[in-house]
C-alpha cells in the first residue's frame, strides 16, 4: 500500500554533473567567442596602426611632391568601428586586463591619427574638423553620455569631423600629457577641445555643429595658400 | 550590488537547468514505460466508481459534462453519477434535474459551501470503493476511466491515478498559448509520476481509492485549490499517485488574458500557501521526490520567475532609458546610417547559451507532451503565443500570489 519512498540519490548526483558541466561548457564557449572578439578588435588595431603607419610614409613622400595625391584613403576608417566596438566590450566583456591594454592601444594610436591628419588637413587643405573629446568612466557622468551622443550624431553627419575620444582616468603618458597641454580637470567632464579652444561641460548639438561648420571653413579658406607651398619642395619643411 | 545580484542571477539560472535536466534524464530513463492505448481495452474486474460533478453557475457546460460521463466506456452499472448543484443562481439545478431519470445519476441540491463541500458530500452519500470528481467544464474522452481503472488493476499499491488534462477547444490565441502550455503540463506531470512526486491530482477525473479518504479524511478547503492539499495529504502519507497519460480529459479555458490571470493567481496562491502548511515535509528523506524535487522546484519557479522578469523589465528598462537621452540630446536627427549587422555585437556571455537550452528543453517537453496527447510529433504554432503571452504575465500572478500570502489575501475563484 504504502509507495516506495527510495531517493535515487545518484541521478541527483549525475543531474548536478550534468548542470555543472553544461556551465562549464557555457562558460567555455563564452570564453572561446570572448576571445575571438578580442582577437578581432586586435586585428582592427592592427590594421589601423598599418594604415596609419603607410599613411605616414605616403605623407612623407608626397609632401615633397604634390597634395592631389592626397586621397580620402590616407585617414584610417576604421577608428568609429574600433571605439564602439572596444566600448561594447568594456560593457560586456568586463573590464578584463586585455580590454584595457587595447584600450590604451587604441588611445595611442588615436592620438597619432590625430596628429597625422592635422597635419595632411593644414597643408594640404582637406577639408576636415578635430574634436579631442575627454570624459570618464570612473564615476557615473550623464553629461558625458549625452555629449557622447551629440558627437557621435555630429560624426554621422560630417564624415569629415573626426572625433577623438579619451578616457579622463586612463593610465597612459601621451593621454596624460594632451591633459596637461590643454589643462584639463577631472571636474569639468566632459571636456571638448575644438580648434584649440577648450569646451567644458556639456554643450549641445546645435551649438557643436555650428563651432564644427565654422571649422570647415576655416581649413577652406586655407588651401589657395598651402598648395603652393607644397607643390615648391624647397618651402616645404 | 550588481556582483551580488549576477550571483543570484547564476544560481537561479543554474537551479532552472537542474530542474530542466532532472526531467529529461527522467525522461530518457523511463521513456520506454510510456505507453499510449489506442482503442478499448478490457478490464479482468470492473469495480464500481463514483464521479461527483460539483457546479457552481455552469449552465453552459454542464449538460456536455454529464453527457461526456454518460458516453464512458464502462458498465453503466458500476458507474455512479453524482451531480452536485453547490447553489447555482443560474438555469445550472434545472439542468441537472433533467438527468434524474437516469437510473445511475443522483442529483443533489446545497447551499453554496465551495467545490470541496460539494464533493464532501459526494463522498458522504458514496457506495463504491473508487471516488473521482469531474470540474463540470470539462469532458472525459470515451476510454478516459477504463485506462485509469486499468492503472489500479494492475497495482494495488497505486492509490490515485490523474488523468491527462488537455484543452477542449482552442478558439483564441490565449487558449493556444494554454494548449501548449498543458501539452508541457502532461509531460511534467508523467515525469513526476515516475517519480512517485505528483503534487496536484486535478479537478478533472482524478480517480481515488476510497481507502485514501477512510484514512485521511474527506476534502479541505485548501486555499481554493482542494486538489492540490489532497495530493500534498498523500504524498505527506506516502500514498502512491500515478498518471494515466492516455486518459484524456478535455477542460475549458479561460478565453481572457483577465480570466487566465484569475485562474493561475488562485493555483500559485493555493501551490505557495498548502507549501506552507506541509512546509515540514521539504527535504525529508523519507517524503522522496516529493520533498526533495517537486516541492523545491516550485519554490524556485515562484521566486526565479518574478526575479528574472524583474531583471528583464530593469534591463529594457535601461534600454528605453538610454533611447530617450538620444531623442532628449539630439532631437528627432534622422541620420540615415548604414545599419551593417555584426556579429561582434551578439551577446555570447555564457547564461545566454544556458536560457537557450532550457528553452530547448521546454521546447522539448511540450513536443513529448503533445505526441502524447494528440500522438503528433512536432512543434504546433502554439507555442509561438506561448512563450510571449506567459512570459509577459505569468510573472505577475506569481508576485500577486507572493503578495497576497504576505498579506493573507484569498484569491476568488472567479
Amino acid at each position: 500500500m504504502i509507495m516506495n519512498n527510495n531517493i535515487d540519490w545518484k541521478k541527483y548526483l549525475i543531474v548536478f554533473l550534468i548542470t555543472v558541466s553544461l556551465f562549464l561548457t557555457a562558460s567555455y564557449v563564452s570564453n572561446y567567442f570572448s576571445n575571438q572578439k578580442i582577437n578581432q578588435l586586435k586585428s582592427i588595431q592592427d590594421k589601423i596602426a598599418i594604415d596609419i603607419l603607410s599613411s605616414e610614409t605616403q605623407f612623407s613622400l608626397l609632401s615633397e611632391l604634390s597634395c592631389k595625391n592626397i586621397s580620402d584613403s590616407v585617414f584610417s576608417g576604421e577608428l568609429g568601428e574600433l571605439g564602439s566596438k572596444l566600448e561594447w566590450s568594456q560593457q560586456n566583456l568586463g573590464a578584463t586586463e586585455e580590454v584595457s591594454y587595447l584600450q590604451k592601444y587604441y588611445s595611442l594610436l588615436e592620438i597619432k591619427d590625430y596628429l597625422l591628419a592635422k597635419k595632411i588637413s593644414a597643408r594640404c587643405g582637406v577639408k576636415s574638423a578635430f574634436i579631442l573629446y575627454f570624459y570618464t568612466t570612473a564615476e557615473n557622468c550623464s553629461e558625458c553620455e549625452r555629449q557622447g551622443i551629440v558627437l557621435t550624431t555630429l560624426r554621422d553627419k560630417y564624415p569629415e569631423l573626426r572625433v577623438y575620444s579619451f578616457d579622463y582616468s586612463i593610465e597612459l603618458s601621451a593621454v596624460k600629457a594632451m591633459l596637461k597641454i590643454y589643462k584639463i580637470k577631472d571636474t569639468e567632464l566632459p571636456a571638448l577641445v575644438l580648434d584649440d579652444e577648450l569646451l567644458t561641460g556639456f554643450h549641445p548639438i546645435d551649438e557643436l555643429e555650428k563651432k564644427v561648420q565654422e571649422s570647415f571653413k576655416l581649413q577652406e579658406t586655407k588651401p589657395e595658400v598651402t598648395p603652393k607651398k607644397i607643390l615648391n619642395p624647397q618651402i616645404a619643411p | 550590488m550588481a556582483s551580488i545580484s549576477s550571483v543570484i542571477f547564476y544560481i537561479l539560472i543554474f537551479l532552472s537547468v537542474y530542474v530542466q535536466v532532472f526531467f529529461f534524464v527522467t525522461f530518457l530513463e523511463n521513456r520506454k514505460k510510456i505507453v499510449i492505448r489506442n482503442g478499448k481495452i478490457k478490464l479482468a474486474k470492473y469495480p464500481a466508481v463514483t464521479i461527483v460533478v460539483s457546479c457552481w453557475n455552469e449552465e453552459k457546460t454542464v449538460y456536455k459534462t454529464v453527457r461526456s460521463l454518460l458516453n464512458l466506456n464502462y458498465p453503466k452499472n458500476k458507474l455512479k453519477i453524482f451531480l452536485i448543484d453547490d447553489g447555482s443562481t443560474d438555469n445550472t439545478w434545472n439542468i441537472l434535474r433533467k438527468f434524474e431519470k437516469y437510473p445511475n445519476i443522483k442529483v443533489f441540491h446545497k447551499e453554496n459551501g465551495g467545490k470541496y463541500t460539494a464533493l464532501n458530500l459526494g463522498l458522504e452519500n458514496m457506495k463504491s470503493d473508487f471516488f473521482g470528481g469531474l470540474d463540470a467544464d470539462s469532458f472525459a474522452d470515451p476510454e478516459s476511466l477504463i485506462r485509469i481503472m486499468s492503472f489500479f488493476e494492475k497495482d494495488p499499491s497505486i492509490m490515485a491515478v490523474a488523468p491527462s488534462v488537455t484543452i477542449n477547444d482552442s478558439k483564441n490565441i490565449v487558449q493556444r498559448a494554454q494548449k501548449a502550455e498543458y501539452h508541457m503540463g502532461i509531460y511534467f506531470r508523467k515525469m513526476l509520476g515516475f517519480l512517485g512526486a505528483i503534487n496536484v491530482t486535478p479537478g478533472p477525473l482524478t480517480i481515488f481509492r476510497k481507502k485514501v479518504f477512510d484514512d485521511l479524511g474527506s476534502y479541505r478547503h485548501g486555499h481554493n485549490t482542494e486538489d492540490m492539499e489532497i495530493a500534498y495529504r498523500m504524498q505527506k502519507n506516502s500514498y502512491k499517485i500515478e498518471h494515466c497519460n492516455d486518459a484524456y480529459v478535455y477542460t475549458n479555458t479561460p478565453t481572457t488574458i483577465r480570466k487566465l490571470y484569475k485562474q493561475r493567481l488562485r493555483w500559485i496562491y493555493g501551490f505557495v500557501n498548502n507549501t506552507i502548511d506541509y512546509r515540514s515535509v521539504l527535504f525529508k528523506k523519507k517524503y522522496g521526490n516529493f520533498a526533495f524535487f517537486t516541492l523545491p522546484m516550485g519554490i524556485i519557479s515562484v521566486i526565479s520567475i518574478p526575479y528574472l522578469f524583474g531583471r528583464m523589465i530593469y534591463s529594457l528598462g535601461d534600454f528605453l532609458y538610454s533611447k530617450i537621452t538620444v531623442l532628449n540630446t539630439i532631437g528627432f536627427h534622422f541620420t540615415i546610417k548604414n545599419f551593417n549587422f555584426d556579429t561582434f555585437f551578439i551577446n555570447m556571455q555564457s547564461f545566454a547559451f544556458l536560457i537557450v537550452l532550457i528553452y530547448f528543453l521546454i521546447i522539448f517537453s511540450i513536443i513529448f507532451g503533445r505526441k502524447m496527447t494528440e500522438g503528433k510529433w512536432g512543434l504546433s504554432l502554439d507555442v509561438i503565443y506561448f512563450f510571449p503571452i506567459f512570459s509577459i504575465i505569468a510573472p505577475f500572478w506569481f508576485m500577486k500570489a507572493v503578495y497576497n500570502t504576505i498579506l493573507s489575501k484569498k484569491p476568488a475563484w472567479r
